[in-house]
């Protein structure tokens, strides 16, 4: 790209930016903008620049919001299995990480099962996941002491359904934060 | 409330050319075939008050639920019926198609107490069958009512009846996402419904003593789980204890005087048994698998249970030491929740396979195997008192469980008297 290729995206990138600012906190629908040959003749107000960058979210960080939003509290679990899949392993390091910045939360990890097993044996299948992402979460460093864990068995589906899909969602192992977030 | 104390069964048989022993009998109903055509049977209302009516209509309805009867409407025929004391006119009864007849009436003491006399025809050979007497108080004539049933049962059958009896549940309420489960108890005809806890928290897996009314239950907060033992006369309640982890799937022992059940400590499910009296808890198996839902043998000498420790969930015995373990069940599938017949005879369990559920039984060396009921969630089998039908619980795909019956024969499967959405039934032994 020559440099004069450059300069012209740049200004193209600022005049779009300018442009969208009046929609921006509406997207991903934006208002239509009405026409400013419509508008009386008035004095032009003076431009004043945003003070916080338009994709600011209102989460404060280190608070339960900021756990479940911005790095998961659960993960999923293959039928009667409770080895951590590989999806769930950039979850739970970033929950370690997330954890190990917030030293004073405290976590129960809930294990939970899918409604094709009988209670208790899903009672025993949710204890193992539970204990499987605590061994997880123990091993990238958070300590043992702040966590505890407990076993749903199929008692708390988060899906209604009675699909292979719904099943999948309900096997899961839910970090619930139960004290020390902001 | 002392119930021995209130229900007396005062007489028995009454003498002479009537009385007739089991092996002279014209009609039986053989049990164990399944009745493929259930036996007609007329149950007139009883004569004299209070209740008199509605004695016959608790009979009559036990009858007919236990899938080996056929009552009868008889109402024109039965105002031709004298005193329990005459006998009946046969050829009229023989003109109704029934091969038997229950004749009763309801009479009130000086005392005030109620008085129930019965006969039971065998309408074809003119024989009575049976003549017994009941006394107790009024409220209590469901009671005796179950008490008929279980004596015309047994006369016809040459089993135990298990009519007298109540069972306990677990009482559903609420969308699939945020149930409420409510401990509940109830006659076992479906009379009498009562919740025993709030709905504050999950309550799961009620099991009856086998010698006392008392439950054991586990139930589910958010801060842990805990095993209740809970006596029904007294309704004094108290946990077996504080363990790290998780405890659940509680049975008593056949003798009342120990308690089983699940602790799970890291994520590993293993087998303890308490002793009630000296709270001395022993720790009966160690695998690294998980290890659940205990069920004593009724001779107390050993333990089924449920393991995956074979690779999937199979059903094991093992003595109550926790030696000599043994897998009985080999079918294909996932068998969980096995339950010892209290004759010793049958081991019911749940069965997972080709995406159903189904409840089965075999025998207590794993022979036999036998599917009952094939649905898309039947879990939980109870057995009734004399080991030959079986309660559970059946749950469609929009949740709603109900509680249903099934004989060991399979043929006779039916919704049990309970309306509502319920589930984990567990079976009393029959009242004193």
């Amino acid at each position: 790209m020559s440099f004069d290729t450059q300069r012209a995206v740049r200004l193209a990138l600022v005049g779009l930016a300018a442009a969208s600012l009046a929609a921006c906190a509406s997207r991903p629908k934006p208002q239509p903008v009405t026409p400013p040959a419509q508008q009386q003749p008035t004095q032009p107000t003076p431009y004043t620049p945003p003070a916080q960058p338009p994709v600011s979210s209102g989460i404060l960080p280190g608070s339960v919001q900021d756990f479940v939003v911005n790095i998961g509290d659960r993960v999923y679990f293959d039928t009667d299995e409770y080895v951590i899949r590989a999806d769930a392993q950039p979850v739970l390091a970033g929950q370690a990480q997330w954890l190990n910045r917030y030293p004073g939360v405290r976590i129960r990890i809930e294990g939970n099962a899918d409604e094709r097993g009988t209670r208790e044996y899903n009672l025993a299948l949710g204890a193992r996941r539970a204990n499987a992402v605590r061994d997880f979460l123990i091993a990238q460093g958070v300590s043992s002491a702040r966590i505890e864990t407990i076993s749903f068995g199929k008692e708390r589906p988060i899906d209604p359904g009675s699909s292979e899909e719904a099943w999948a969602k309900n096997r899961n192992g839910r970090t619930a934060i139960t004290d020390g977030a902001r | 409330m002392r119930l021995k104390a209130l229900l007396l069964m005062v007489a028995a048989l009454l003498s002479g050319a009537a009385l007739v022993t089991p092996a002279a009998a014209q009609i039986e109903v053989d049990i164990n075939a399944g009745a493929v055509k259930p036996l007609p049977i007329a149950v007139p209302a009883f004569s004299g008050s209070p209740r008199g009516a509605e004695i016959a209509q608790v009979i009559t309805g036990n009858l007919e639920r236990s899938g080996l009867f056929q009552p009868l409407n008889v109402t024109g025929v039965a105002d031709k019926l004298a005193d329990v004391n005459v006998q009946p006119r046969f050829p009229d009864w023989q003109a109704t198609g029934a091969q038997a007849l229950i004749n009763g009436q309801v009479t009130v003491g000086a005392d005030g107490g109620l008085r129930v006399d019965f006969r039971l025809w065998d309408v074809f050979s003119q024989q009575q069958l049976l003549g017994l007497q009941f006394s107790s108080t009024p409220d209590n004539w469901r009671r005796v009512a179950h008490k008929i049933s279980d004596a015309v049962y047994e006369r016809l059958t040459g089993e135990k009846g298990y009519f007298d009896t109540r069972v306990a549940f677990v009482a559903e309420s609420g969308p699939k996402l945020n149930r409420v489960k409510r401990l509940a108890i109830m006659d076992q005809d479906g009379a009498n419904p009562q919740y025993l806890t709030d709905g504050s928290y999950i309550v799961m897996t009620p099991r009856f003593s086998s010698t006392s009314q008392e439950l054991t239950y586990m139930a589910l907060r958010p801060t842990g789980s805990s095993i209740y033992l809970l006596n029904l006369e007294t309704s004094r309640q108290e946990t077996v204890g504080k363990f790290p982890g998780m405890v659940f799937a509680p049975r008593f022992s056949p003798d009342g005087s120990k308690v089983a059940f699940s602790v799970e400590k890291n994520g590993n499910s293993d087998i303890y048994v308490m002793d009630l009296r000296s709270r001395a808890t022993t720790r009966i198996t160690t695998d690294p698998a998980i290890d659940t839902s205990p069920s004593f043998s009724p001779d107390g000498s050993k333990i089924v249970f449920n393991s995956d420790r074979g690779g999937q969930a199979q059903i094991y015995v093992m003595n109550t030491d926790g030696s000599g373990v043994r897998r009985i069940s080999y079918g294909g599938g996932r068998y969980t929740t096995p339950v010892w017949s209290p004759r010793g005879d049958f081991i019911a369990f749940t069965k997972q396979t080709g995406g159903e559920f189904h409840i089965g039984v075999m025998r207590a060396d794993g022979g036999d195997e036998r599917l009952l009921t094939t649905s898309y969630l039947d879990e939980g089998p109870t057995w009734a008192p004399n080991g030959r039908v079986l309660m559970f619980f059946r749950e469609g795909a929009s949740g709603n469980p109900r509680l249903w019956t099934v004989d060991i024969t399979g043929r006779i499967l039916r919704p049990a008297a309970y309306g509502g959405s319920a589930s984990d039934p567990a079976w009393s032994p029959l009242l004193d």
